[in-house]
């Protein structure tokens, strides 16, 4: 019956993520852009989850679980 | 020197501001913005990417870019359809790029790429309540300008003609009609194709001008940048000259005292 389920995950920036239990937003930012927290600070990063921003300051006291949806975004060539 | 643009109190020491939308490589595009002189430049707000092992930092450095030329970022809303949207988008500009400034697009469709007046003063009001310093895209309607100033906006910049069209000014006389009526700066966007268009938004009383394509595309953007940055230049000084009144007749330029009276 285990093999019929979907193996728990979130949504982020639209593609499936397998989480197993609920991360600190700090450490799904740093897995997803390595580069992107230099001294636990992020740099030019933003993220909301499910349709809401989630501040700087929040990241080590928010976490993603299963379900979430979570998009990560940052500054690219445009307009 | 062209003097300063002040924006919410932010001088400004360039009225060209500039977008990086179709440059075809980072590379490229900081030769263009250093030639074009501009201080404050567009920023998109999108996905990262997914890493890939071994693979440079990417898309990431557009913002080490503007950071080591010291140019401001100018987060937009570019692709956004809804209020929501845009203000979320907004939101999390502020956090990713550490300015309140955004430069607001509600879009009203793909095709048109036109904006999409009444929820652009609606996510204006909404941003401006939030402490954003909001410069809208909008159309060349003036009381369409009229309404983003009474909200709040810090400057208005309406299109000269749709986005990367570069058909130039279409409508002179509602840019016009905007620049005289405005109490905040007024940046011409969009529609730019060649320099003299911006030195002709200039002429018609604008304060800046925003583009992007004209000179990313063009064959060589970098002389395109430098040709945009002159042009700016130029009509805003013959503005402070005050042109000659336009005249039904030819008026001759030399006295005809004490011309020559040959019988010929």
């Amino acid at each position: 019956m285990a093999e019929t389920l979907p193996a728990p995950h979130a949504v982020v920036n639209g593609e499936p993520y397998p989480l197993d239990a609920p991360v600190p937003v700090t450490d799904l930012v740093a897995r997803l852009v390595p580069g992107s927290v230099v001294d636990g600070v992020p740099q030019g990063v933003a993220v909301a989850l499910d349709d809401a921003v989630v501040p700087r300051g929040a990241w080590e006291s928010t976490t993603v679980g299963p379900g979430a949806r979570v998009e990560v975004v940052t500054a690219v060539q445009g307009g | 020197m062209s003097g300063v643009l002040t924006i919410a109190g932010v001088e400004l020491g360039s009225r060209l501001v500039m977008g990086t939308g179709g440059a075809p490589s980072l590379l490229a595009l900081e030769d263009a913005l250093v030639a074009s002189g501009t201080e404050l430049t567009t920023v998109a707000m999108r996905r990262v990417a997914r890493p890939t092992p071994g693979a440079a930092a990417g898309d990431t450095s557009m913002w080490g870019l503007l950071d080591r030329l010291g140019i401001r970022a100018l987060p937009n809303t570019a692709g956004c359809f809804s209020v929501r949207e845009a203000v979320l988008t907004a939101q999390l500009a502020r956090e990713a790029c550490g300015t309140d400034w955004v430069k607001l697009e509600v879009i009203a469709d793909d095709v048109t790429l036109l904006p999409e007046p009444l929820g652009l003063v609606e996510a204006a009001e909404e941003l401006v309540r939030d402490g954003f310093t909001v410069l809208p895209y909008c159309g060349d309607d003036p009381i369409v300008a009229r309404r983003l100033e009474d909200v709040g906006c810090a400057a208005v910049m309406p299109l000269g003609a749709p986005i990367g069209s570069g058909l130039g000014i279409l409508n002179p006389r509602n840019i016009e009609a905007i620049a005289a009526a405005a109490s905040v700066p007024v940046i011409l966007d969009a529609g730019i194709g060649t320099a003299s268009d911006a030195a002709l938004a200039m002429e018609l009383g604008c304060d800046g001008v925003l583009l992007a394509t004209a000179v990313t595309r063009a064959v060589d953007p970098v002389q395109m940048a430098r040709a945009m940055r002159l042009a700016v230049e130029a009509g805003h000084l013959a503005v402070g000259a005050g042109r000659i009144p336009r005249r039904e007749r030819a008026l001759a330029s030399s006295s005809p005292e004490g011309r020559l009276d040959l019988a010929l």
